[in-house]
């Protein structure tokens, strides 16, 4: 007698702790090919050059700021190098570093699809939501090491050109310098966090087309209006629904004690447009025709 | 491993509709295991939208895929694993090497064995005779080797069936001659191959049974033998008198169709059975004193066949 069914040589339920493990080699496969990437490098580079610039700047000049004068934070970095960080940090936050991340958000999809490699990563077979969220957590591996970057390049050039020593707090506490290196790290876990709802953003888009400047395009553009729409007093009631409303607000954690008021807003909002626009992009990715 | 289903793949009005006309119009195809089937059909005939259909990448507008006994998209992700493809040319990652680019493809690949990985892939690329260029970087390569390297990421594992998406393009004569014998030694080894292509010379030389597209629908379908059946011979012939000439064929049941001057003779072609008797046509040419400086019978060759269905003219259909 012959089995009704033949029993399947790889049946995918039967081996979801090798497959756990396979989605691992995809994870460093993406991450292997983001950081090949000469792009890649050239925008961490140019990441890392906004603290030195800064304070070669700074450094260089004649006139010392009185402080609260210039840009908050640039008046202290005399003083303490290790606020080079937070500086640059606020400096970038509302331009370059969402351009960065509109880069790698943008081309996650439309940069395979435009290319030719979705195509054949679809027929590997990848999954289409495996390769949703391998996508996305490559994008967030790219924040990460990009806020990182601007962090430690600002407390190397800043400790090379400024005296180091304990941190006066924005609340006239002192904290030792381990405290303080503690804080830039909670700097850049909010900043990576801030990104959060962007990179989801920048995921959805991606989908919707094969050329991936138009999508690096849309999420910058998309950045830039949540930022006018953010300084228009008239539309104070949907401030805090906009994902950039929170970027700046990183100030807080250099208090004692810690202000985690808005780190947690922050968190609540950015997930809130991860579930948004994770489903969008879900939504749109998973019956998707690929024609590229 | 035992087949499952009649076919390696199989369609039932397969449709696709991009606006308001059918790229795909109800195509209905049975691939037979262990055969090597040549998908033919004229630029814009809906050759790669259907290879799409078949590996999930684009849903039909309506109609049915089985592929290696699942039906697609269902089960695509127990099908597609036994299935190399190569859709509509090679793609690659232009700043990772060709090693990598293959390991990349290989990692995406959910079912594929990591521990056996590096091997598969140098074994590939040894397959396509890519072994010397494989630390090259991809966006280097000519488009000759990238179509080896698309091949390569095909045959990363064992597979079942091969869809191949215009092999050939590109490649200079030698690695022409080389694609086709790979494809001959793998259906040797009872692969079955689904070729697509518009070069009959191709399809001619290595298929075993043939599908002819033609804006979208099916316009034949068969065995090789099948479709040569079908079409009919002709007797061509050069000879000195022409109206002598014809006055004999006539007395045989043949009629020439067209007469064209060649040099001194006239070059006669007239339909016949295939068992036509050209000795004693020719004996009787002979005796009538009209010279035949060349007498034969023809088969219309496959181009001339595939001309036939799908129409003459340089301008794509649509």
């Amino acid at each position: 007698m012959l089995p009704a069914n033949p029993p399947r040589t790889q049946s995918p339920g039967s081996q979801s702790l090798l497959a756990r493990s396979l989605s691992l080699s995809l994870m460093l496969s993406e991450l292997q090919v983001m950081f090949t990437r000469r792009r890649t490098w050239a925008m961490l580079a140019a990441i890392a050059l906004i603290p030195i610039l800064l304070a070669l700047a700074v450094y260089l000049s004649a006139d010392r700021l009185a402080p609260g004068e210039g840009p908050p934070f640039v008046d202290r970095v005399t003083q303490n190098g290790l606020f080079t960080g937070f500086a640059a940090m606020l400096l970038a936050m509302p331009l370059f570093l969402p351009l960065t991340v509109s880069v790698v958000a943008g081309d996650t999809i439309a940069g395979e699809a435009g290319q030719g490699t979705l195509r054949y990563l679809l027929i590997s077979p990848v999954g289409r939501v495996r390769l949703l969220v391998v996508k996305y957590l490559g994008t967030l591996a790219f924040v990460v090491v990009g806020t990182l970057t601007l962090m430690i390049a600002g407390a190397l050039i800043g400790a090379l050109l400024f005296p180091v020593g304990p941190v006066t707090l924005l609340s006239g506490d002192v904290i030792g310098l381990g405290e303080a290196l503690g804080r830039m790290a909670l700097v850049a876990l909010y900043t990576t966090i801030s990104m959060l709802g962007m990179l989801a953003l920048g995921l959805f888009i991606s989908t919707l087309t094969t050329i991936p400047v138009g999508a690096m395009t849309g999420v910058l553009v998309a950045s830039g209006v949540s930022q006018i729409l953010d300084n228009l007093p008239q539309l104070a009631v949907i401030h805090e629904f906009l994902f950039t409303h929170y970027w700046l607000d990183f100030a807080d954690l250099l208090r004692n004690p810690i202000e985690l008021s808005s780190m947690g807003s922050n968190l609540v909002l950015q997930l809130a447009y991860v579930a948004i626009f994770g489903t969008l992009a879900y939504g749109r990715f998973r019956t998707q025709d690929v024609l590229s | 491993m035992v087949p499952i289903g009649a076919y390696a793949l199989e369609t039932s009005g397969l449709t696709k509709t991009f606006g308001s006309h059918d790229a795909v119009a109800d195509l209905s195809l049975q691939v037979p295991h262990g055969s090597v089937f040549g998908f033919l059909g004229p630029n814009g005939s809906g050759k790669t939208t259907t290879i799409r259909m078949l590996l999930g990448l684009a849903s039909p507008t309506s109609g049915e895929v089985t592929l290696l006994g699942h039906p697609i998209p269902g089960e695509l992700d127990v099908a597609l694993p036994k299935v190399g493809a190569l859709v509509e040319g090679p793609a690659f990652y232009p700043y990772l090497s060709g090693h990598k680019n293959l390991l990349r493809f290989d990692a995406a690949d959910r079912f594929s064995d990591s521990s056996t990985r590096g091997e598969r892939v140098e074994g590939a690329l040894a397959r396509v005779g890519l072994s010397n260029a494989s630390d090259k970087k991809a966006g280097e390569y000519s488009l000759g080797m990238k179509q080896r390297l698309g091949l390569a990421n095909a045959l990363l594992k064992p597979r079942e069936l091969l869809i191949l998406d215009e092999p050939t393009n590109g490649l200079d004569p030698q690695g022409t001659r080389e694609v086709r014998n790979l494809i001959r030694s793998l259906a040797s080894e009872g692969i079955t191959i689904f070729l697509s292509s518009h070069l009959l010379g191709e399809i001619e030389q290595v298929c075993s049974h043939v599908a002819v597209m033609s804006e979208g629908a099916l316009v034949a379908h068969g065995s090789l033998e099948e479709l040569r059946r079908g079409t009919s011979a002709r007797l061509v012939l050069e000879v000195n008198l022409v109206a002598a000439a014809k006055k004999v064929l006539k007395t045989s049941g043949i009629t020439p169709t067209t007469a064209t001057r060649v040099g001194s003779t006239t070059r006669l072609v007239a339909p016949v059975e295939s068992s036509v008797d050209v000795g004693a046509v020719n004996t009787a040419l002979v005796t009538a004193g009209v010279s035949v400086s060349s007498l034969l019978v023809e088969q219309p060759t496959l181009e001339e066949y595939f001309v036939g269905l799908t129409g003459e003219g340089f301008d794509v259909a649509r």
